[in-house]
């Protein structure tokens, strides 16, 4: 007959990793990244510790994923592991058994508490093709205290804020376009770039609809982690609190 | 027809990446992630690769014709772009068929079909090879020359096309895509591909002496590759074919197919596609021998794909470990055409289930043959507590239908292994069925459900419990080339669905059993077209032509196909032939009949064949005949062996898989 399979035993030890989507990889999809990411740690013969049941699972927390479509510096996740190991090995072994594009970039030991409390904030480079000098509508959009943007969700239609979750937005121009430095927080419902860039859109209304330039925009988050409401600084939440 | 005006028209042979043309448009299409490339273990060459060498490059587009989740894992196509990749003087890039918002993204910005690898335009290359597992990819290949930039027909093009080459199973019949491709190869791909790309290099080498009809021509007079345009087709008063012949000097009457020996040489795929999407396989698989000699009428793949060639168990470890490794898919599937049968399948099972034991590696085996011995090894294959589900395949509902089809499984043979299943824990059998087969009745097909009650039953009895479940998968039989039913008449699809209702309303009313019994099937509209495209000739052409003008596309997705498209183009296409789809498809052929493929040389006597037709009808009136596997009763009699000079290959060695050394 069917018996329960065993408990599976408790991590002995847990790794947080930074890792980056670049180039054309970063149309990657969440779940693209996770099922890759689990073959990866059993390609590194990483000893994962693994969740009980019928169709155990390794021991992986995802953070803060960033939209399809966007490149990023900083995306994080952690790993329960069933033997304690070297975090410079792990880094080595994992980077090798992901495809190019999907970079590992720092692996470290926890120091406990949840890694998506230290997940307050994100900077993003938005890249805007074609587009001209956005100083005077960074500066009208910054001037209100509220934008409501529409985004088709999971759930539906949704209407919410985007200006609200805007720390601080900076416009500058480059010889293709023009790029905006964008630091944002963490909300509920998550206010992503594009979010503020339709906020932008409908700011600078119909008559100033090609202003942010003609080309898809490149967003790329270049920093996550703890935000300083203070300074509008982003902390690295792999660092000591 | 506005899609064929917006075709982009003089798409230049550039070699340059259109990828900037693709990367802005991509956020505006689904799952983009799909046409970027990058998988683990792909391979990106350089565009002169043989120049290093000294040589002619030659260029190879490989394409699936169907959505690339379905396209990735075949296994076709992951291993012929290994093995042309390994040649230094040879490049091979994938390219799939791509969704319609992509499609209409790709036409607005005038974006020509490229590959993933490289993102190079497919007209670029010297050679697009498609793999038609299945004949509802043609419309799907019509679609992507039209996006390449290639013309349709193979009589427009010119020095600068690639040579559209088809192969595959449905590639035993290339007829109806005679007109598009401008060659087919019959039979396993690994060593034609390599000589054909020696053909296309000294060509090359010559400085392409005489064009594209010359490289086609000595591709042609090998005997191993068809180039329709050489062979000229006649049609009788009545619509049939008069003759085929070939229409110059040096071309053969017969083309034949090939078959690779020795499978432990070439242990392919050793460095498996890993996709980032998410695709229909998500498990490594290792082919454990090709072939299959049991003999069912029905069965195209087990006649034209004879003799049996197994792998060793040792190589079979060894596959299995370097793909585990190499790819990080925990899931290894054993395939064949049955596994079952491999002479040491048992050995095989517990020596992997041995290895890995205590990790998440798990095993799998399409299980089709109805036996107890398959349950032990399911058993071993399940030794880490999983209990997915197993299925067996009886095919015929009743045992006069099983005898027909020369599946010889009696219902004791069945209840005795469900009987094992549902002992050893097993709480979910799946059996499947084929309705429309040759001398078929109503009463035939009702006998699918008494089955699936003995089933069910029998299980309630053996395992004391109640929630004992049964599906039953149901599919439409079409008559293949190369069978002993390619004379058959198809079931016209009325008929069909009548006898599915009939069988659906027989198991849905049964009060003690109904509810623990699943029942799936589908409609056998699609059946008719597969079934015009299956058997059809030449002139079928015309019709997928229309179709796809029409805006038809992925015709194997139930969203995507028409059955009323099919049929109006048909109509137009077929006018003032004297033939029609039913023509094609529920009319029964007689042995007089030159038959669209005849010229198409599988092996097989095509006197057997006839023969083994007429038992399967004397069968159906009761006579007892069974044909035994050559693999246990040496029978040359299909006359496979002596006429390809091949021979079976199988084992057992006697050796065992020993442990793994830890590293």
């Amino acid at each position: 007959m069917r018996q329960q399979p065993e408990q599976q035993a408790p991590p002995v030890q847990r790794l947080r990793i930074r890792y980056a989507k670049r180039g054309r990889l970063r149309f990657t999809s969440h779940r693209d990244f996770s099922r890759a990411f689990e073959r990866a740690v059993f390609r590194a013969r990483i000893p994962m510790a693994y969740s009980s049941g019928f169709n155990p699972h390794p021991r992986i927390s995802y953070a803060g994923a960033s939209p399809t479509g966007a490149a990023s510096e900083a995306e994080y996740v952690e790993l329960g592991l069933a033997q304690v190991v070297d975090p410079a090995q792990v880094l080595a072994d994992l980077d090798e058994a992901l495809p190019d594009g999907l970079d590992l970039l720092v692996v470290v030991e926890s120091e406990g508490g949840s890694l998506s409390d230290r997940l307050t904030g994100s900077r993003w480079r938005v890249g805007l093709p074609g587009a001209g000098d956005l100083a005077p509508l960074v500066a009208d959009f910054l001037a209100r205290d509220e934008v409501l943007v529409e985004r088709m969700t999971k759930k539906g239609l949704r209407e919410f804020d985007a200006r609200g979750a805007v720390v601080s937005l900076v416009p500058a121009t480059e010889p293709t376009g023009a790029v905006l430095d964008l630091v944002l927080r963490h909300t509920v419902p998550a206010v992503r770039p594009d979010d503020v860039l339709t906020a932008l859109t409908k700011v600078a209304g119909p008559d100033a609809g090609a202003s942010l330039g003609s080309g898809a925009p490149l967003l790329t988050r270049l920093e996550q982690g703890v935000l300083d409401e203070m300074t509008g600084t982003i902390g690295d939440p792999l660092a000591s609190p | 027809m506005s899609h064929v005006t917006d075709t982009p028209a003089e798409l230049s042979s550039d070699v340059a990446s259109v990828f900037h043309l693709l990367e802005p448009r991509l956020p505006s299409v689904s799952k983009p992630i799909q046409y970027v490339g990058g998988e683990l273990n792909s391979t990106v060459k350089e565009w002169d690769c043989g120049a290093a060498v000294g040589s002619e490059t030659v260029r190879w587009a490989l394409m699936y014709p169907d959505a690339y989740e379905v396209g990735l894992p075949n296994q076709g196509v992951q291993i012929l772009y290994e093995v042309l990749n390994e040649r230094d003087w040879i490049l091979a890039e994938r390219t799939y068929s791509v969704w319609p918002d992509m499609e209409k993204v790709m036409r607005e910005d005038r974006i020509p079909q490229f590959t993933v690898d490289s993102h190079r335009p497919v007209r670029a290359f010297d050679v697009l090879g498609l793999s038609f597992s299945t004949e509802l990819g043609y419309t799907n290949m019509l679609n992507a020359l039209d996006l390449a930039g290639i013309p349709l027909h193979a009589a427009d093009r010119g020095d600068d096309d690639p040579v559209v080459l088809a192969g595959g199973h449905a590639a035993f019949n290339p007829e109806p895509i005679a007109d598009f491709v401008d060659a087919a190869v019959l039979g396993d791909g690994e060593e034609v591909v390599l000589a054909i790309s020696e053909v296309v290099r000294e060509w090359k080498t010559e400085g392409r002496p005489g064009g594209r009809d010359e490289l086609l021509r000595r591709l042609a007079v090998s005997g191993g590759v068809y180039v329709p345009r050489f062979y000229d087709v006649q049609y009788a008063a009545d619509g049939s074919i008069e003759a085929v012949v070939p229409n110059r000097p040096g071309i053969p009457f017969r083309i034949r197919k090939h078959t690779l020996m020795d499978l432990d040489a070439w242990p392919y795929p050793a460095k498996p596609l890993v996709p980032l999407a998410e695709t229909v396989h998500e498990r490594f698989s290792v082919e454990i021998f090709r072939g299959c000699t049991r003999g069912c009428r029905f069965c195209q793949a087990g006649m034209i794909t004879r003799p049996v060639r197994e792998r060793s168990i040792k190589t079979i470890g060894d596959m299995v470990e370097n793909g585990i490794r190499k790819s990080g898919f925990e899931e290894v599937g054993l395939l064949s055409l049955s596994s079952a049968d491999h002479t040491e399948i048992g050995d095989v099972a517990k020596g992997l289930a041995d290895r890995y034991e205590g990790s998440n590696v798990s095993l799998s085996l399409p299980s089709t043959r109805v036996d107890a011995f398959n349950i032990s090894l399911a058993n071993e294959f399940s030794r880490n507590g999983r209990r997915s589900g197993l299925t067996f395949a009886p095919e015929g509902g009743s045992e006069r239908m099983r005898k027909v089809i020369n599946k010889m499984v009696t219902e004791e043979d069945l209840i005795r292994t469900v009987a094992a299943a549902y002992s050893h824990g097993w709480r979910q059998v799946k059996l499947y069925f084929m309705v429309g087969l040759p001398t078929e009745t109503d009463e035939d097909v009702l006998q699918v459900a008494e089955l699936a009650k003995k089933v069910i039953a029998k299980g309630r009895e053996v395992s004391g419990r109640n929630d004992i479940r049964c599906t039953v998968s149901i599919g439409g039989f079409v008559p293949k080339p190369h069978t002993p039913f390619q004379w058959a008449a198809q079931l016209d699809h009325e008929t069909t669905d009548e006898r599915l209702k009939k069988l659906r309303d027989t198991v849905r009313e049964d009060k003690r059993f109904g509810r623990a019994i699943g029942f799936r099937y589908h409609d056998g509209k699609p059946g008719i077209v597969e079934g015009l495209l299956s058997r059809g000739d030449r002139r079928v052409g015309r019709v997928i032509e229309e179709v796809w003008r029409d805006g038809g596309r992925f015709d194997g997705w139930s969203e995507h196909f028409s059955y009323d498209r099919w049929m109006e183009s048909a109509e137009r296409a077929l006018a003032g032939t004297g033939v029609d789809v039913a023509w094609y498809t529920t009319r029964e052929r007689d042995l007089d009949e030159v038959l669209p493929w005849d010229h198409l040389d599988s092996g097989l006597d095509k006197d057997w064949l006839w023969a083994d037709w007429e038992d399967a009808l004397a069968a159906a009136e009761g006579a007892d005949i069974e044909v035994e596997d050559c693999r246990w009763t040496p029978c040359y009699d299909c006359g496979v062996c002596p006429e390809m000079g091949t021979e079976i290959q199988i084992g057992p060695t006697g050796q065992k898989l020993l442990p793994l050394s830890v590293v």
